[in-house]
């Protein structure tokens, strides 16, 4: 969404908000549905846009959904939507969840386009490689059956079976699975969420299944722990938990066994938004809607009260009630942060306030180092976690904002309508929940970088601190001791070298995603090069922070991607891996080295990247500039401060 | 404040179908609104069911093809469920 008058949006957001829809739920949502409908004939996309959030926010029923999404299709044309197609294989009725999928997507920016397989009609379109599944060319694939379906043995004749009879059923599902999974992969590379098999709500033996004999349980769970380390051996392939999520909304609750018998559908009305829901937390990592940072607020929301009025003897934080849910809004927290996610503090306090309790409250799981930035003051939010999204070199559409006041959030959402502001139940017990439910903080796969990148802030704010006090910028870069340590691909570094591809914005030359399994392919083609860098400094490591990808042939090598995490841009470590690349494509006996600048509304920093390496323009077009480099006349030199090595240990 | 049931279910259907709710009347019915298909029925079923906390039965799913239907249908199920 773009060009939203701020003050119209505030404007808007007044007239509408939040708690002018509690009474009588579907007369004023009738008003937003009339109003919506005002705005698209008026041709105003942006404030209609704006409302169609605001009631999918207040409402998202499948009524809501149709509505929603036959608008969103009206504002198509003016909208920056991210186009993304799915296919869904299924064995039961799926058509009445699409809408709640596609409006969800909308909600959160993405065009998302739905194919059905036929009816049960997996098998076949999986080993076809005509079928429509492969010929549609989906960027993910949802592989949803049910145990009745695919196990129908296991399900309904459990009492009659001997136990060889269900181990060699366990086998054949777990078989199956194998099989579908790698015919899938020789004829897709797109990414595979596989259901696994729910239990019965009551087992078919009865009290007896837990006892002696086999178990129908039992055999169930064996197919889903064969399902994971299936998985767990193909990048790309993600398992569902179907049976943890029936069970987490009550296994007697899920299904509406009418419908089953009549229209193939087997959940009820009023669970089909949470199977939604559950397939947006692999949407989400998947299309990059992504929170990298949460921005949290202190009252009433990391603790009970407020530390200026109640002081830190008189805020609730601890393991009773009802200081234990706030300490449970912690917990929550530091399992986001083991998750490689950032936390940041907004709070409107007095400075030293809130510090005495982050630092001194005994109750505190999270302290000060904890967070990599704070903006403890009186200031507007907005321009608050604007400055934070600076300070951590994120943009503001990585943010998620935690705060329990609903006037706060509105002001974030109208003003800043990128961020992910989660919607806060008014019980305080329900805020962890909140945390814990939203998708922007699901990965699909962590890398060892994640697991740092609390510690990569912490030094980031030391060597700030030596640059302030260091006279020149090469007194600096010689301070810094960096050492880079650059890797050919290998299959440890996949992951990394995939999410950086997939996250990096702003030092990246053309802005190719690429998926696992699409790296490992192009690597594998004769003259594809793929080459990540590692940089360490007399503050630590930073990790795994660079990557490039190049094309050798004859005497031209190609830059296909070049990229840098923001954390160590303006260090000349990109000079030191650019000038490696010269050299790799002088041995490969290239004449020249080119590589083109494709501009994205965030690529600006890297923009002068090859002018100032001495590349001259050799071609211009409507996506953007090639940059050409005859490595006869320019010795592109690493910089005598940057230690470089290869991996194996040999310097370059 | 709450609306009439004819409202309530004539804003579903116009959202379900994606028609004005201002075309619809009690008469409408799926012989004579083209959208109105066997897909889109079980939406209106699942809308409803959602919106009124309620399960329908499969004999009234099939007789459910018009907005008066529906809405007899419904009466008579909450004034049961008001009553129980």
């Amino acid at each position: 969404m773009k060009a939203i008058n701020a003050k119209a949006a505030i404007e808007t957001h007044e007239k509408y908000k939040p708690g002018a829809h509690a009474a009588g739920s579907r007369a004023s949502a009738s008003d937003l549905r009339s109003e919506i409908d005002h705005l698209l004939a008026e041709g105003d996309a942006a404030t209609a846009s704006l409302l169609l959030h605001e009631l999918w926010t207040t409402d998202s029923s499948s009524s809501t959904a149709s509505f929603v999404v036959s608008r969103y299709e009206q504002l198509r044309p003016n909208s920056n939507l991210l186009p993304y197609r799915l296919v869904v294989l299924r064995s039961f009725t799926v058509e009445p969840m699409v809408p709640l999928l596609r409006g969800a997507a909308f909600h959160g920016g993405v065009d998302l386009d739905v194919r059905l397989s036929e009816f049960n009609a997996h098998v076949q379109e999986i080993v076809d490689p005509q079928s429509s599944l492969y010929t549609s060319a989906p960027s993910a694939v949802i592989l949803a059956v049910q145990t009745r379906d695919i196990a129908p043995d296991l399900w309904r004749d459990f009492s009659s079976m001997s136990s060889e009879q269900v181990q060699a059923a366990a086998m054949r599902v777990s078989g199956e699975f194998r099989q579908w999974i790698s015919t899938f992969r020789q004829h897709s590379q797109a990414h595979l969420i596989i259901h696994n098999l729910e239990q019965p709500e009551l087992p078919n033996r009865g009290v007896l299944d837990s006892q002696s004999g086999p178990s129908q349980i039992a055999a169930i769970q064996q197919i889903n722990d064969n399902l994971r380390k299936l998985a767990g051996e193909q990048p790309g392939v993600y398992i569902l938990d179907y049976d943890a999520l029936v069970a987490r909304h009550g296994r007697a609750h899920w299904h509406d066994e009418r419908k089953w018998a009549t229209v193939r559908l087997p959940i009820a009305a009023q669970n089909l938004n949470h199977l939604v829901k559950e397939w947006l937390r692999f949407l989400y990592p998947l299309t990059g809607k992504i929170a990298k940072a949460v921005v949290v607020d202190l009252d009433n929301t990391l603790w009970g009260g407020v530390i200026g009025e109640d002081g830190i003897a008189g805020i609730h934080l601890g393991t009773e009630y009802p200081g234990a849910g706030f300490q449970d809004v912690q917990c929550a927290l530091l399992d986001l942060h083991r998750r490689g996610i950032l936390l940041a503090v907004c709070s409107k306090n007095n400075l030293d306030d809130a510090m005495e309790a982050l630092q001194n409250h005994p109750g505190m799981l999270l302290k000060p180092s904890h967070f990599a930035a704070m903006r403890i003051n009186w200031g507007d939010k907005a321009q608050n976690l604007s400055e934070i999204a600076a300070e951590l070199n994120i943009g503001v559409d990585s943010m998620a904002f935690l705060d329990d006041n609903p006037i706060e959030r509105q002001q974030v959402r109208s003003l800043l309508p990128e961020v992910f502001v989660i919607d806060v139940p008014n019980d305080a017990l329900g805020i962890a929940r909140a945390l814990r439910e939203h998708p922007a903080f699901e990965r699909l796969a962590t890398s060892s970088e994640d697991l740092q990148r609390g510690h990569y802030y912490q030094a980031q704010r030391e060597r700030d601190q030596l640059e302030q006090t260091i006279s020149s910028r090469e007194d600096f870069y010689r301070s810094l001791q960096q050492e880079i340590e650059i890797a050919p691909l290998n299959g440890l570094l996949l992951t990394r070298i995939a999410q950086l591809t997939n996250k990096t914005n702003q030092f990246n030359l053309t802005t190719h995603r690429y998926t696992e399994q699409q790296i490992a392919v192009l690597t594998a083609t004769p003259g594809w090069h793929c080459f990540s860098l590692r940089v360490r400094d007399r503050f630590g490591d930073n990790g795994l922070v660079g990557v490039a990808i190049t094309h050798h042939q004859g005497e031209s090598y190609e830059i296909d991607t070049f990229l840098l995490s923001c954390r160590v841009i303006g260090r000349t470590v990109e000079t030191a891996f650019l000038s490696f690349l010269a050299d790799h494509a002088r041995k490969l006996g290239a004449k020249r080295i080119a590589g083109w600048f494709l501009p994205t509304k965030k690529n600006a920093p890297a923009r002068d990247f090859y002018s100032t390496h001495g590349f001259t323009e050799a071609e211009k077009n409507d996506a953007g500039t090639l940059w050409r480099l005859e490595l006869a006349e320019n010795i592109l030199q690493c910089p005598e401060w940057v230690s470089m090595r290869m991996q194996t240990g040999e310097r370059v | 404040m709450t609306l009439p049931l004819f409202e309530r279910v004539r804003g579903i259907v116009a959202d379900v179908l994606a028609i004005p709710a201002a075309q619809l009347t009690l008469q409408s019915s799926s012989k004579d609104i083209e959208g109105w298909d066997s897909v889109h029925h079980l939406n209106l079923v699942l809308a409803l069911e959602q919106e009124f906390d309620l399960q329908f039965e499969p004999e009234e799913i099939d007789i459910m093809t018009s907005i008066e239907q529906v809405v007899s249908i419904m009466e008579s199920k909450l004034s049961k469920s008001a009553s129980a």
